[in-house]
């Protein structure tokens, strides 16, 4: 008998390239490789040939299953890639659709700009220090170098529970607390609520303040307005932001300045009331007004949220609308 | 303070403009609020005379004037103020004035008759807020004059705020001073000269000793006649600082008050009983005060009496009953000096704050009565044809303002400026301001013009050579700083770590007030009695807060009313909660008020940090693959966990309580080793009632001491031993507690029991009714070694066991 391996080969290579599935594949396969395939008979048949011919003949159909079974590998990977790009296809999702509910908090601006100046002033070597809310007349006005019926009193309205004790119009009653605690030099700044009794579109009957005091030795009016000029261009980080310090007068500095802000070439607005701490302060704590001075300053954390954010009414921080506070998220 | 920039700039006159002169006022430290023009709100505006004045024909409101406008011909104008009349004068906008929205008045018909042109009313040419009818000019204003020269309309208002101290600059020449300081440029003073007497006649007056009082200037005046008005040019200066003429006699004590900072008085003396006297009142002694009002004094006043009795209280208000009216010809005019810590706080204790006693309480100049009272002289003499009589001067020597030298150290002085001031620049400041200088080995001793109550210490005089030598022209620096370690407590959990966390949660921070409306408070907590304001800005901020949960309640309400229906929010601050005689740890049967005890003045209040939060509504917003489920209880008991696991610290345990503010059947308090430390809860339904809410929220508060009390963790080694997992199904009456279940699970069970957790609550059909189901896994695991078979089997019968002696617990197969 011949072997016809050449049509064999052509007929393994038809069947081969037309399997378009694996299943068909696995078909071919046993067709051609299994114990009954094409391949495994010619192999038998070879034994029935001459002795002289079975080498060769043997020879010639290995490499005849070897060609095979390197199409069929071959077939198998092209088939195989193709099932997983149509899998692939099929698992496609519309990625515009909405991620997964969930509710969104965040904090409120108040907190945001009290963390804000934390982390300016911390930067500086401030501690924070936090003071009572109800308060009395000594720590709030007396200590402060502001006797009863000093005419400074008369710009604190002030809310009254009796004689002695009040609700803090200033954080500088933090300035006394801490003096009394903590030998100088010293840094703190004091974030916290503060009230007066006036309600209008500008004024809250509550807001923020945040008290500093820096004491050490040689401290002076150059330098507080160097640390207070620093602070406000990065706390509000923009060009055309331009800084006045102007004289005032608290009872508890001397000198005193206000410090006003101006955006974009607007209106100036005031941000701080500021100054060398007053030698009656010192004394009220026991420090020696020779041997240390200090700058203290209060700001108005409302007005450097309203001007850093583009809030128009005081009130707005108080109502608590979600519209309002969900646009600082 | 308001004041006229022509009359400024009589007193001196630096080569700027307006807006450079508030700039240097402002860096002076006279702050100037505003800069306001007189120009009047329309132009080509003159004065004319109404010379005839007839009934319209068609209508009953309108007139028709013939207007001398100073042209040849009179011009007719069609009226309708009420107070048009012959022979008035008043002002005219002629045809193609420009009009204050910027358009031209042209020629009209009024009901059929031509108006030319169009008299004006003071409002309508912006020189007051209202009016009711034209302007009335006097009867000698040149007619057909532009207004604006008659009027010397080309003028600014400067509006000043000064500051407590500087009360010498409570006058034009005040101000005038500190811009000549500031311009190195002289005053131009105003000659004062003294005026003698032409009569006799003196009143008597008394200064008792113990009186505010401490000169006294008083001069007499015949022949007075103050029925007539006061010339223009006066009562346009007093118009301009806010002042309202009232007659002659009185605009010319206001004048000079506004001129030169000396409040004066003006009593009609033949209202006068008697020798005044200037003495401290006896209380219950009453006044009838010039607005009318009838007031008590207390025992410590200074008041001007006569024979009939306090006439007025000293430096505040003038009385009614001596006051100067259009029939008075007899004038004695006060000038006196009342000591500014006499006077402070009085006019807020009778409701009197005057343009007088505003500048008493901050100190008038003790040298400046004499020359004010010559100058009023003068006034009189003009305005009221008055004869003075001679000038009495009582003085109280002894106890006049004023101040020791002070010594100003130049080092000091660098030192607190942070910059060195050549001695020249500080000797000529000195001399602009008026201080007398020495030098001094050390600096100069310097003493202030007796105007200058506020240079008492030597840095008041630091501050003066800080201000006239420019803020802007001192340095920018940083102090110098050695910085150390400063602890990073690991203990502790910052308020901004636990405020992160909710937000991270989908919690929004709110801030409200911290006092509330006492009706919501009681309805909240009804056993606390919160604190009272003693002088509250309204009925619903007039306690102060016991608990947060009604600031969250009020957020709730008013943003459910504005279609925002569910929110989880959170606010961080103080309660408040007065001891009256109670010890702390009683305040708050549910809640320890002495934890975090760091915020107290004294023992009659508590105030403690506290931290509470709210949810209510959907747990997510509306989406296409999220289910909508409401907010319960368990979402929140969730967060209340993750805030406490941030603590890392005691275990956190829920137990019953019977606080009325919460659902008696949905609540817990919450205890930390055996401190309650707050609660959670759906709303009590009565409560919501009550506040009348739409929605029960669940909410909880919590003292923020125990939520930043943290453990700094110690680790235990990690077993490399697999786990054990045992699952059971215990069957208990529904009252039984998951809590009582896991503690005696735990106690039955060994150290290697590391963790039970109920993967399953079941209710129904299949369970008896009035049982549960609870399904417990439990993990086991030993860190040296595998646990056998047979240990995990004698736990498990173990707990069974005991749960069933000491639960009922059944186990379900």
């Amino acid at each position: 008998m011949s072997l016809d391996l050449d049509s064999l080969l052509t007929d393994a290579q038809a069947m081969i390239a037309n399997a378009d599935s694996l299943d068909q594949l696995e078909t071919t396969r046993v067709e051609l490789l299994g114990k009954k395939g094409r391949l495994t008979n010619t192999l038998k048949s070879i034994g029935q040939l001459p002795k002289e011919e079975k080498p060769a003949a043997g020879q010639a159909v290995n490499k005849i299953k070897q060609a095979v079974q390197g199409l069929l590998d071959e077939r198998l990977s092209v088939l195989e890639n193709s099932d997983l790009q149509k899998k692939l296809a099929e698992d496609a999702l519309d990625f515009s659709l909405p991620a997964r509910a969930s509710m969104s908090g965040g904090l409120h601006p108040i907190t945001m700009t009290i963390e804000r100046i934390n982390a300016l002033f911390g930067q500086m070597g401030f501690d924070v220090a936090l003071g009572p809310e109800v308060e009395d007349d000594y720590h709030n006005f007396e200590a402060l170098n502001i006797p009863e019926h000093h005419p400074a009193r008369a710009m604190h309205d002030t809310f009254y529970f009796d004689a002695s004790r009040l609700l803090r119009t200033h954080t500088s009653s933090v300035q006394i607390r801490f003096m009394k605690d903590n030998p100088p030099p010293l840094r703190v700044i004091a974030p916290g609520r503060v009230y007066r009794c006036d309600s209008d579109q500008t004024h809250s009957p509550m807001f923020h303040q945040v008290e500093g005091l820096l004491v050490d030795k040689q401290v002076g009016l150059s330098d507080l307005m160097g640390h207070l000029e620093g602070f406000l261009k990065l706390f509000f980080d923009q060009d055309d932001c331009e800084i006045r310090f102007r004289p005032s007068y608290f009872p508890f500095t001397e000198p005193s300045t206000e410090v006003d802000i101006r955006i974009g070439g607007g209106s100036w607005m005031e941000v701080l009331g500021s100054g060398i701490v007053h030698p009656a302060v010192f004394r009220s704590v026991g420090i020696d007004t020779e041997q240390f001075s200090g700058y203290a300053f209060g700001m108005g954390v409302e007005r450097l949220a309203m001007l850093r954010y583009g809030v128009k009414d005081l009130r707005q921080f108080f109502e608590n609308d979600m519209r309002f506070l969900q646009q600082f998220h | 303070m308001k004041i006229s920039e022509k009359w400024l700039r009589e007193w001196i006159n630096p080569p700027v403009k307006a807006n450079e002169l508030a700039e240097q006022l402002t860096s002076m430290g006279l702050e100037v609020d505003e800069v306001s023009s007189l120009a009047p709100a329309m132009s080509d505006t003159v004065v004319a005379r109404v010379e005839n004045v007839k009934p319209h024909p068609d209508a009953d409101r309108l007139r028709i004037c013939e207007v001398d406008n100073g042209t040849a011909e009179l011009v007719q104008i069609v009226c309708g103020a009420p107070n048009v009349r012959r022979q008035m004068v008043t002002v005219l906008a002629n045809v193609g004035s420009t009009m204050p929205d910027g358009s031209k008045l042209k020629k009209a018909k009024l009901r059929g008759v031509e108006s030319f042109g169009m008299l004006c009313s003071s409002s309508e040419l912006g020189l007051s807020d209202q009016s009711d009818g034209l302007i009335e000019l006097p009867d000698n204003a040149p007619v057909g004059d532009d207004l604006m020269s008659y009027l010397e309309l080309d003028d600014n208002v400067l509006e000043i705020e000064l500051t407590p101290n500087r009360g010498d600059c409570l006058s034009v020449r005040g101000i005038a001073r500190d811009l000549s300081a500031r311009n190195n440029m002289p005053l131009q003073l105003h000659e004062i000269t003294e005026i003698p007497g032409t009569h006799q006649e003196v009143q008597t007056v008394n200064l008792a000793p113990s009186s505010a009082c401490v000169r006294y200037v008083g001069r007499v005046f015949n022949n007075v006649d103050v029925s007539g008005p006061t010339p223009i040019w006066m009562t346009e200066r007093l118009r301009r600082s806010g002042v309202r003429s009232i007659n002659p006699a009185v605009d010319i004590t206001n004048y000079v008050m506004l001129e030169i900072g000396q409040p004066m008085h003006a009593f009609d003396l033949d209202k006068l009983q008697g020798a005044i006297q200037v003495r401290v009142s006896v209380e219950g002694e009453k006044v009838e005060l010039l607005d009318g009002r009838e007031v008590t004094l207390d025992g410590d006043t200074t008041v001007i009496a006569d024979d009939s009795g306090p006439i007025g209280i000293a430096g505040i208000m003038g009385g009614s009953t001596t006051a100067v009216d259009e029939n008075t010809t007899r004038v004695f005019l006060e000038s006196a000096l009342f000591l500014p810590e006499r006077i402070a706080g009085k006019p807020r204790h009778y409701s009197s704050h005057t343009e007088s006693s505003h500048r008493f309480e901050r100190g008038v100049d003790p040298e400046l009565q004499r020359e004010a009272m010559e100058y009023a002289t003068g006034l009189m003499i003009n305005l009221t044809g008055g004869k003075p009589g001679q000038v009495r001067d009582w003085q109280d020597k002894p106890r006049m303002p004023g101040g020791e030298p002070v010594l100003l150290r130049r080092a000091r002085l660098a030192s607190l400026l942070g910059v060195v001031v050549p001695d020249k620049t500080c000797e000529q400041i000195f001399g602009s301001l008026g201080i007398d200088c020495q030098k001094d080995p050390a600096g100069w001793t310097l003493n202030p013009p007796s105007y200058r109550y506020d240079l008492r210490i030597e840095e008041d005089f630091v501050e003066e050579i800080g201000r006239v030598y420019g803020f802007d022209n001192i340095p920018r620096t940083s102090p110098a700083h050695n910085p150390v370690f400063r602890p990073v407590p690991e203990n502790r959990v910052k308020p901004i770590a636990i405020k992160q966390l909710l937000a991270n949660r989908g919690f929004q921070e709110v801030v409200t007030y911290s006092f509330v409306e006492e009706q919501q408070q009681t309805a909240l907590r009804a056993d606390l009695i919160p604190l009272a304001l003693a002088n509250p800005i309204s009925a619903d901020m007039s306690v102060m807060r016991t608990t947060l949960l009604g600031g969250l309640l009020s957020v709730m309400r008013h943003n459910q009313s504005r279609q925002w229906q569910s929110m989880k929010l959170f606010e961080m601050g103080l309660r408040f909660l007065p001891t009256n005689d109670r010890s702390v740890d009683e305040l708050d049967l549910y809640l320890d008020a002495s934890h975090g005890d760091d915020l107290q003045i004294d023992k009659t209040i508590q105030q403690q940090q506290m931290l509470a939060g709210l949810v209510v509504g959907d747990a997510n917003p509306e989406n296409w693959n999220t289910e909508a489920t409401e907010l319960d209880f368990f979402d929140l008991k969730a967060d209340l966990d993750a805030l406490f696991n941030l603590a890392n610290a005691d275990t956190l345990q829920y137990t019953a309580t019977d606080l009325k503010t919460l659902h008696p059947g949905q609540s817990a308090g919450l205890m930390v080793n055996g401190v309650p430390v707050g609660y959670i809860g759906r709303l009590n339904p009565e409560v919501q009632k009550t506040l009348d809410l739409s929605q029960s929220p669940i909410v909880f508060e919590v003292s923020l001491a125990a939520l930043s009390a943290a453990k700094v963790p110690q680790l235990e080694p990690v077993s490399r031993f697999p786990s054990v997992r045992r699952d059971i199904a215990l069957l208990v009456d529904e009252s039984v507690s998951n809590q009582a279940i896991i503690d005696c699970v735990q106690k039955h069970g060994p150290d290697f029991l590391r963790s039970v957790r109920t993967f399953d609550v079941y209710v129904g059909e299949k369970v008896e009714k009035g049982k549960k189901s609870i399904a417990l896994g439990l993990i086991m695991q030993e860190s040296s070694r595998t646990l056998e078979e047979a240990e995990v089997e004698k736990v498990m019968s173990t707990i069974v066991t005991s749960a069933s002696q000491e639960l009922g617990a059944v186990l379900r197969v």
